[in-house]
């Protein structure tokens, strides 16, 4: 490894560093005695060309994986790529959300930190290596503390930061934690190293511990993709956080967090192929895809089961507790917990094929978007009627027809109606489930999963009808900044385009696996 | 045929961008859409007769998961394209006074139209799941906005109880597709892919109960009296006329046609019942006079229609499950007949009679001596209840002898069960009939004096053309039923002999 190497294997990082610097000197250096609506705009479109740049990178960096001598520090391509390019299409948006909101005197700052998050974002979506996965991690989570307190006069914003920050703090914690015992256990801060160590360890009589660092691990990671029991922010977080910073919590991060969760979950599925590099036994390797044989200890079994747990009880509970929500920041709280439930399942019983991980991106990358429009239509209802209770959405057709129509598709599709992308998200997910899992436990899981999304319709469908059936208090149009309207827009057109050729996401994610 | 499904989905687009203030505008174009869709279905059938099954479309849809957009047609889907089409020109006549949000009323029913035409036409499983779930979102906002009596809990109702039965079926649906090995969803491929004996058996009534729910089948059938009730008059029409045909035609089309299997002897019988062809049967038969004796009990007019459907669609069901040609022949025509016939009975209770009245409650509508005042209604209604009642002549007659002529080969104790349906049946209808129009109490004076004060609006050209539409359509197949019969007899023989598709 030498600087070059690193250079070029950073090279999205870099690109976005740049332009949050770039950002900042415009902002404060040229633009200080300008309108706040010029400072906004110009700050934004710097970042999104910053975005632009990064995809341009990660394009040229040309798929060279950056390695330690043996063993690889940043993977390239494959889940990785898709994950950068996925993270950084949904800030380029979020940012353009940005440009018509009055939260913030300071929006260079805004944008260069959601720049720098995005930068934690695409390190740890490749990285291999557990330093690295959490200098990522804290790059994104202290941006995203950040971007929850933006809005000072707000004192939710405040109460969210403070609540995400402290509950995020003890969750580094933990995972630090974790990472020291397994370090410990297996010798190597390496991915695939640690695998290969930790089954020789348990092996040795050390599995009680093991069994431990993950279960420190799960409760880090599960923290930063909303998973019950370590949800308690995601509420106050989504229901006080500035709609444009909302809206990158609910995407981006989830996005990355997801990406780090497939790494995770390939390196540990990758151990039969390397016990045989290593030579130090003979073990039976079934077909690819098969499930994960029952006599293997240690990582391999533990780690399934603890993602099991938490996939069914978010599940179960974020769709029960959406239920009874009357704030709609609260319900997508709620709904992305149950979300992120549906995801854990798909990793849970995860196959060394591409097939798990292509169904996981599938799905991570076309709930970004839909939440991103369904947080800009709450954005804007939000400025018109000062609140996102269910009741200021009432009348929204005669108000605004096409903000209306925006919000059906997205809560349709976030609800798994066809012809839209949440149904395909939904179904390639669980066809990957059953084609990895054979037997009762994961069809049970699916079952559940079908029959929550199921609960699910209903407060979805309570926004709508309060959109559509109910008659309005208030009749006066409510108006969007045209630029919002335009993302709010193009992201319903991708749902709906998406989900009636979905083999064109597929396609597209598929095409990152060959190289 | 395919081209019912595309007119009807751009209908639904365009109808949503016509002028919000002109409602006659959208409801010219309606009728036109509607029409040509009628037109395109009633060729479509009469270019199918001795034609087997017929591919219209067959394009890759997903490559990686072997879905496929294919489009096909045999007896038993164009008799019930031939139904959607009839039931969507006259759904139109009959909204003809909608005047709320006209646009979005119509863009609502096309996307609900079109939605059907595509279940009935989907050749794959999985397209025909989306086709199903299309059809889902319509009705709920249908109701939920220009519906009546305690509107958005029936909408509500209806979409959960349609959404459950619709995730019990996509669980089916997966297991199917992964146990079949994950190449292809066509119906054929699925159908020849030799499913094991134990997992058809527990997948069939999962599947079957998924649809079974959206066909009203007892005991899962309480959404449809709430939701018909519920619904404005084209909704209900389209309820009982072509929705809970959906399900049944799912019921027959995937649940028979993929599992047949699952319909064997369990080995073990438990008072006579030991399969799960005897579990639905009975529950058909439960149905028939349960929905029947219901219906003899109600004080709302449209509650007897919707628990009248119910008892009706427990004849599909048990045809179904008589799995014999004539069973089998006589469900699929009970489906039309149905059809045709609930469209007409819901047309002249919410439409001819509700919106003039404004009351459907017996004890209201006694003394304002309707036979009278809306004798075109009066008589309407006494054709389209002894349609219902299934007397020869009407193809309700030639149905249901089918189906109880079947169930007498399979099993006698259902014919002589169901038989009290079709004799409560005559009681409801005529007890319906006297309370609504022909009460015996005489007028008094004051009453005289408020009808002279009130005189109810004339009936309109579109209310007598949908009526002459339906009366014509039960007509013809009862007297000449094997215009429909020449298609359903070989479309139903190759689905008993296993080569599904």
């Amino acid at each position: 490894m030498n600087y070059v190497d690193l250079f070029r294997a950073t090279l999205p990082e870099t690109a976005l560093e740049i332009a949050a610097l770039l950002v900042i000197v415009v902002d404060l250096g040229f633009l200080r005695r300008a309108a706040t609506s010029t400072r906004v705009a110009v700050g934004a479109l710097l970042g999104v060309a910053g975005c632009a740049a990064a995809i341009w990178a990660v394009y040229a960096a040309g798929w060279g994986s950056l390695s330690n001598g043996s063993y690889v520090v940043l993977a390239a391509g494959g889940s990785a790529a898709v994950a950068q390019v996925a993270i950084l299409v949904l800030t380029a948006l979020t940012l353009l959300l940005f440009i018509d909101t009055g939260f913030t005197r300071n929006p260079g700052e805004y944008v260069a930190v959601v720049l720098m998050a995005t930068a934690g974002g695409l390190l740890i979506s490749a990285a291999q290596d557990l330093l690295v996965i959490f200098v990522g991690l804290e790059l994104l989570s202290l941006g995203l503390y950040i971007l929850t307190a933006f809005a000072k006069q707000s004192g939710k914003s405040a109460e969210a930061a403070l609540k995400y920050y402290l509950f995020g703090g003890m969750s580094a914690a933990f995972l630090l934690f974790g990472f020291s015992y397994l370090y410990g256990l297996s010798g190597s801060t390496n991915l695939p190293r640690i695998v290969l160590g930790t089954y020789i360890a348990s092996t040795s009589g050390a599995a009680p511990l093991l069994v431990l660092a993950l279960v420190m691990i799960a409760v880090g990671l599960g923290f930063k993709i909303a998973a019950v029991p370590f949800h308690f922010w995601a509420p106050d977080t989504y229901e006080g956080a500035p709609a444009p910073a909302a809206a990158f919590i609910a995407s981006v991060s989830k996005v990355a967090s997801f990406a780090l969760l497939i790494s995770i979950s390939h390196a540990i599925l990758w151990w039969p192929s390397m016990l045989h590099l290593g030579g130090r036994l003979t073990v039976a390797v079934s077909s690819p895809g098969a499930p994960m044989p029952h006599y293997t200890p240690g990582i391999v079994t533990a780690w399934p089961l603890i993602l099991m747990v938490l996939s069914a009880a978010s599940m179960v509970f974020g769709n029960l507790a959406a239920l009874a929500q009357s704030s709609v920041r609260r319900l997508l709280a709620y709904s992305a917990i149950a979300h992120a439930g549906y995801i854990l399942l798909g990793l849970a019983f995860f196959g060394w094929t591409n097939l798990s991980a292509e169904a996981i991106l599938y799905y991570i990358v076309t709930y970004g978007l839909t939440t991103i429009g369904a947080f800009g239509v709450v954005g804007v209802v939000e400025r018109a009627t000062g609140s996102d209770k269910l009741d200021s959405f009432l009348g929204l057709q005669k108000r605004n027809p096409l903000l209306a129509a925006v919000l059906l598709v997205l809560f349709l599709s976030l609800a798994g109606i066809p012809p839209l992308v949440g149904f395909w998200a939904k179904f390639n997910l669980f066809a990957a489930v059953l084609a990895v899992g054979g037997g009762p436990i994961p069809f049970a899981l699916v079952a559940l999963a079908i029959a929550f999304s199921a609960v699910s319709l209903y407060y979805y469908l309570q926004v709508l009808k309060r959109a559509y059936v109910m008659p309005a208090s208030d009749e006066s149009p409510i108006k969007a900044h045209p630029v919002t309207m335009a993302v709010l827009v193009l992201i319903t057109a991708a749902v709906i385009v998406l989900g009636c050729f979905p083999a064109l996401l597929q396609n597209w994610i598929a095409s990152f696996y060959g190289m | 045929m395919a081209w019912t499904i595309f007119i009807s989905f751009a209908g639904a687009l365009i109808a949503a961008l016509c002028p919000k203030d002109k409602p006659a505008v959208a409801r010219w174009f309606a009728l036109a859409v509607a029409v040509a869709g009628l037109a395109i279905a009633v060729t479509g059938y009469a270019a199918g007769f001795g034609q087997g099954r017929q591919v219209f479309v067959d394009a890759l849809w997903v490559p990686s998961m072997g879905i496929h957009f294919m489009l096909a047609a045999d007896g038993i889907s164009r008799v019930l394209v031939l139904l959607t089409g009839i039931a969507s020109v006259s759904g139109v006549l009959f909204s003809w006074n909608v005047e709320l949000r006209t646009n979005q009323f119509f863009a609502f029913y096309f996307a609900l139209i079109g939605g059907v035409y595509g279940v009935f036409l989907s050749g794959d499983l999985f397209l025909l799941f989306v086709f199903y779930e299309i059809a889902i979102v319509p009705k709920y906002f249908l109701i939920a906005i220009w519906g009546s009596t305690r509107r958005e809990y029936g909408a509500m109702k209806l979409a959960i109880y349609s959404f459950v039965g619709s995730a019990m079926v996509l669980i089916g649906l997966l297991a199917a597709y992964v146990t079949a090995g994950s190449h292809s969803t066509t119906l054929a491929a699925l159908a020849s892919a030799g499913l094991p004996v134990s997992f058809q058996m527990w997948c069939f009534p999962l599947v079957f109960v998924g649809f079974g729910i959206l066909a009203g089948m007892w005991p899962f059938h309480t959404w449809a009296p709430t939701g018909h009730v519920a619904a404005p008059t084209a909704a209900s029409m389209l309820l009982a006329g072509v929705v809970m045909k959906l399900g049944a035609y799912g019921c027959l089309r995937v649940g028979i046609g993929l599992f047949p299997h699952g319909l064997d002897p369990w080995g073990v019988s438990f008072i006579g019942i030991g399969s799960w062809r005897d579990v639905f049967a009975w529950l058909a038969v439960i149905g028939i006079v349960y929905g029947a004796l219901v219906a003899l009990a109600q004080t709302d007019f449209k509650f007897v229609i919707g628990y009248s459907s119910v008892s009706h669609m427990g004849f599909v069901l048990l045809g179904l499950m008589t799995l014999n040609q004539i069973g089998v022949d006589g469900a699929v025509l009970q489906m039309f007949s149905h059809g045709i016939i609930a469209g007409l009975l819901f047309a002249i209770v919410g439409r001819v009679v509700y919106d003039r009245t404004h009351t459907r409650q017996f004890a209201e509508l006694e003394p304002m001596h309707l036979s009278r005042r809306l004798p075109f209604a009066a008589w309407a209604f006494v054709f389209a209840g002894i349609a219902s009642m299934g007397l020869p002549g009407f193809s309700g007659f030639v149905a249901e002898l089918q189906v109880m002529v079947g169930a007498w080969q399979a099993n006698p104790w259902w014919t002589i069960v169901s038989g009290i349906g079709i004799i409560v049946g005559v009681a409801y209808i005529w007890r319906a009939l006297q309370k609504a129009f022909f009460s015996d109490t005489l007028p008094t004076p004051r009453e005289l004096e408020v009808e002279q004060a009130h005189k109810f609006a004339p009936i309109t050209w579109p209310e007598y053309a949908g009526v002459a539409l339906l009366g014509f359509c039960t007509l013809a197949v009862g007297l000449y039923p094997r215009i429909l019969l020449d298609q359903i007899e070989p479309a139903v023989r190759t689905l008993l002999a296993g080569g599904t598709q």
